[in-house]
Formats: C-alpha cells, structure tokens, sequence
C-alpha cells in the first residue's frame, strides 16, 4: 500500500497556497510535514483528507489490501484541530456514533478499549463538555482506533497532551505504523514516534494576480 | 447499527440534551398561540375561523427555528469532517439529519396541536384536521428547511437569512396544509373544497421534499466544502 500526490496545488480563491508538490509514503511509513504558522501544513493535510479540493494534482491510496471501489478518502482518519466531539453528548456516545458511523467490518477496537488505551476509562459517561482540553483531545484520538484505516492524518496530534499522553499516542502510532499504516502528521514540535520522512514546506510566496486585478 | 441510524440517533439526542431545540420550539409554539388572542379580541368565532391557519403559522416558524443551527453546529465543532470521511453518502447523512430532527422537533409540535387548539376555540373535527395536516406537512417543511441550513453553512450567514431564504418557499405548503385543514372545519366561510384534493397534494409536497430536500442540502454542503 502507498500513499502518493503528485503536482498537488492548492488554492485559496485566486491565491497560491502550496504546490506544485510531490509526495510519496510505503506502507509502514511516516512523513512529518514541517514548516511555520501559516506554512499551510493543516491545508495540505485538509486536501489529502478530500476536505479540501485541490486547483489540480492528484493524490491516491493504492495497492496491496485496499479495495478499488471505495473512493480514497475512505481510507483516511483525519484528526483535525476542530474534533467534531458533540459537547452536550457523553464519551461514550460519541465515540459509539463515531464506530457506527464508519462502519462496521472496519471496527478494531471497541470503545471500552480504546477508552482504556488512552488512558480515560472514568469518563465513559460523562458529557464531553466536561473534560478539559487535554482529555477531549484523547477522546479524539481515542476514535483512530475504533475503526480500522490504512491512512492516519494528523494535524497537530500532540498540542494540549501531558507527556504521558505524548507517550502513548507516541506507542498507538507506532503500533499503527507496525500493521502497515501509513502517517502523515503535521507538527511543529518533535513527535514521538519513528519518522522516516520529514517533508518542510516554506510559506507560499507567489500571491497570484495583483490586487487590482482581482478586485476590478 | 447502521451510519444512517447513528445519524439519526444522534440528531435525536443532540434536539433532546441540554441546549437542544427540541422542547423550544414547542414553546414558541405555544407562545405564538397564546399570544394571537389577545391581538384579533375575544371573538370565539373569528378565532375558531382563522384558527387552523394560525396553528400551521405558528408551526412553520417553530419548525425554522431549531432549523438554522442544524449544520452549523456541526460546521464550528468538526462534525460537518467527520461526515464528509463517513462511507454514508452525503445525501443520507442529510435525510438521516433531517429525520432526527422532525423526530425531535416535529412531532412534539403535531403532539402539542390538539392542545393548543382548544385555545383557539376548534371543535373535534377541526382538530383532528388541523392535527392530521400538521403531521403530514411538517417534513415538507423540515426538509425545505434542511436546504436552507446546508445553504447557510455554504454562505457562512445564518440566523435571519435562513428565514427569509426558506419562508417563500414554504407558501405552497401553507396553503394547502391550511386549506385541507379548513375543508374539516365548520367555522371557515371560505368555499369549501373536499378535504382530500389538498390533503394529497400535501402528501405529494412532503415526499417530493423528501427527495429533493436531502439532494440539493448535500450539494450545498458540497458547496461550502470548496
């Protein structure tokens, strides 16, 4: 399995923001993808995750143990800044929505598990409203492993995590990676974990048309 | 359980938690009957005529306004990325949604109607029409509704303007919702119709919006996925 984007070039309205980009992962590999505020690091992960359309490029998943028909999005969990957790809802029934959600012959772990792997096993049954910002994060992560993806995007995975917390997503994505996952993670801070790639990407110089233009 | 049935499930919880619209919208409900006495007088048989009409305008505003919320809710949390990686179609996700949420927010309105119209002084029959239209319109509405709420999330507006998008688009049902509704009631002076002509033309407006509601809500949220 390999995850591969070629030409990729994302816009935002008239503006170049990245591209034209390359980028290539094996099975079992992990790109970090580097760079300062404003770099576009989450926009790129955005486009891999089909968030975002991208001004032209291409980007797969293909090979050994992924099905054709399933459009590639469908191979990809995308942990994002926004988690989607329903704050008047309980952990536990936002992760079951999560699992039901995405399916069942992907499930991997059940909620319980996954509870008990980032270590919060107490808060099954309280709103999400409840927690504080470093626990909803693990609540967030805790959902990569309820249901079986090749393709783990992560987009600051590690900010507002205690590093007992850094440790043991730092273990999970090993293990992931151990099965013949694949992870693309954008950090700025040094990720636990065993990076075989680091991809830096410089703030986009190139403001397409002039104002007047556009605006006239 | 299947992701069309987690949506659903969901959609009814979230109206129902702290915070929800469910209950809310009842109440504005009751607020808009009980406070429309006290503008047209004590005149029990104005009020019994122009009583059906005032319960399906009272559940029309009701209905939208628990409506605007609906995914742009899920916009400022994530959850709009959460469904868009989800396997289900974007259309079902939006049926699923829109379900969850006439479930939660419609039917306690079709529930509190026959209640409420004994304020407005209807008689059995008339209740029951008034009641048995409601159920049967209100999809109608919802899923007008929905695509006015996916359209928000693309327009990054809400609140007033989904209103003033949808409300023009809901007059056909208005006025077939309320003309079934007042060929069942003995106080109306307008020429009656048999019931059944607008009743089904009701039916025909809630299963088309059924169709159209979740296709067009999807592109839309296509739409502001960019």
């Amino acid at each position: 399995m390999y995850l591969n984007v070629e030409k990729l070039i994302l816009n935002r309205g008239e503006r170049r923001i990245l591209g034209p980009l390359d980028i290539r992962v094996e099975a079992g590999g992990f790109l970090a993808v580097r760079g300062p505020n404003g770099a576009g690091k989450s926009t790129l992960l955005r486009a891999i995750a089909g968030l975002l359309k991208p001004e032209s490029g291409t980007i797969e998943i293909a090979g050994d143990a992924v099905s054709e028909d399933l459009p590639y999005q469908e191979h990809c969990h995308y942990f994002g800044h926004l988690d989607g957790l329903k704050t008047a809802l309980t952990v536990a029934e936002n992760l079951l929505f999560f699992q039901d959600l995405y399916g069942g012959e992907t499930h991997l772990h059940s909620v319980d598990e996954a509870l008990d792997i980032v270590a919060l096993p107490r808060t099954r049954d309280l709103p999400v409203a409840y927690l504080s910002a470093g626990m909803r994060k693990r609540v967030a992560i805790a959902r990569l492993l309820l249901n079986h993806r090749q393709v783990w995007l992560l987009d600051e995975p590690t900010s507002a995590l205690d590093a007992a917390s850094q440790d043991r997503l730092g273990v999970m994505m090993q293990s992931h990676l151990d099965t013949g996952g694949i992870i693309v993670a954008a950090t700025h801070l040094p990720l636990p974990g065993a990076i075989s790639d680091v991809l830096e990407i410089e703030p986009s110089q190139s403001y397409a048309p002039e104002l007047g233009e556009t605006w006239l | 359980m299947s992701s069309f049935w987690a949506i659903f499930v969901q959609s009814l919880r979230l109206a129902w938690r702290v915070g929800g619209g469910a209950l809310l919208g009842l109440l504005f409900f009751l607020a808009v009957i009980v406070i429309l006495p006290f503008a047209v007088g004590p005149d029990l048989k104005l009020l019994a005529r122009i009583g059906p009409a005032i319960l399906w305008i009272g559940a029309l505003l009701a209905t939208l306004l628990g409506l605007d919320r609906l995914f742009q809710a899920d916009l400022e949390d994530g959850g709009l990325d959460v469904l868009y990686l989800s396997p289900l179609p974007l259309e079902l996700a939006v049926l699923a949604k829109g379900l969850g949420h006439w479930v939660a927010t419609g039917l306690p309105l079709i529930v509190g109607a026959p209640v409420f119209s004994l304020f407005l002084n209807l008689d059995a029959t008339a209740i029951g029409g008034v009641t048995l239209t409601l159920l049967v319109g209100t999809p109608a509405l919802v899923f007008i509704g929905v695509i006015g709420s996916a359209l928000m999330v693309a327009l990054q507006r809400g609140g007033m303007l989904l209103s003033i998008l949808v409300l023009p688009l809901t007059i056909p049902v208005l006025i077939f919702g309320v003309s079934a509704a007042n060929a069942l009631n003995s106080a109306s002076t307008t020429i009656s119709t048999p019931f059944f002509t607008p009743f089904l033309i009701l039916c025909a407006l809630s299963l088309l919006s059924l169709v159209v509601g979740p296709i067009a809500g999807a592109a839309a949220l296509r739409l502001a996925r960019g």
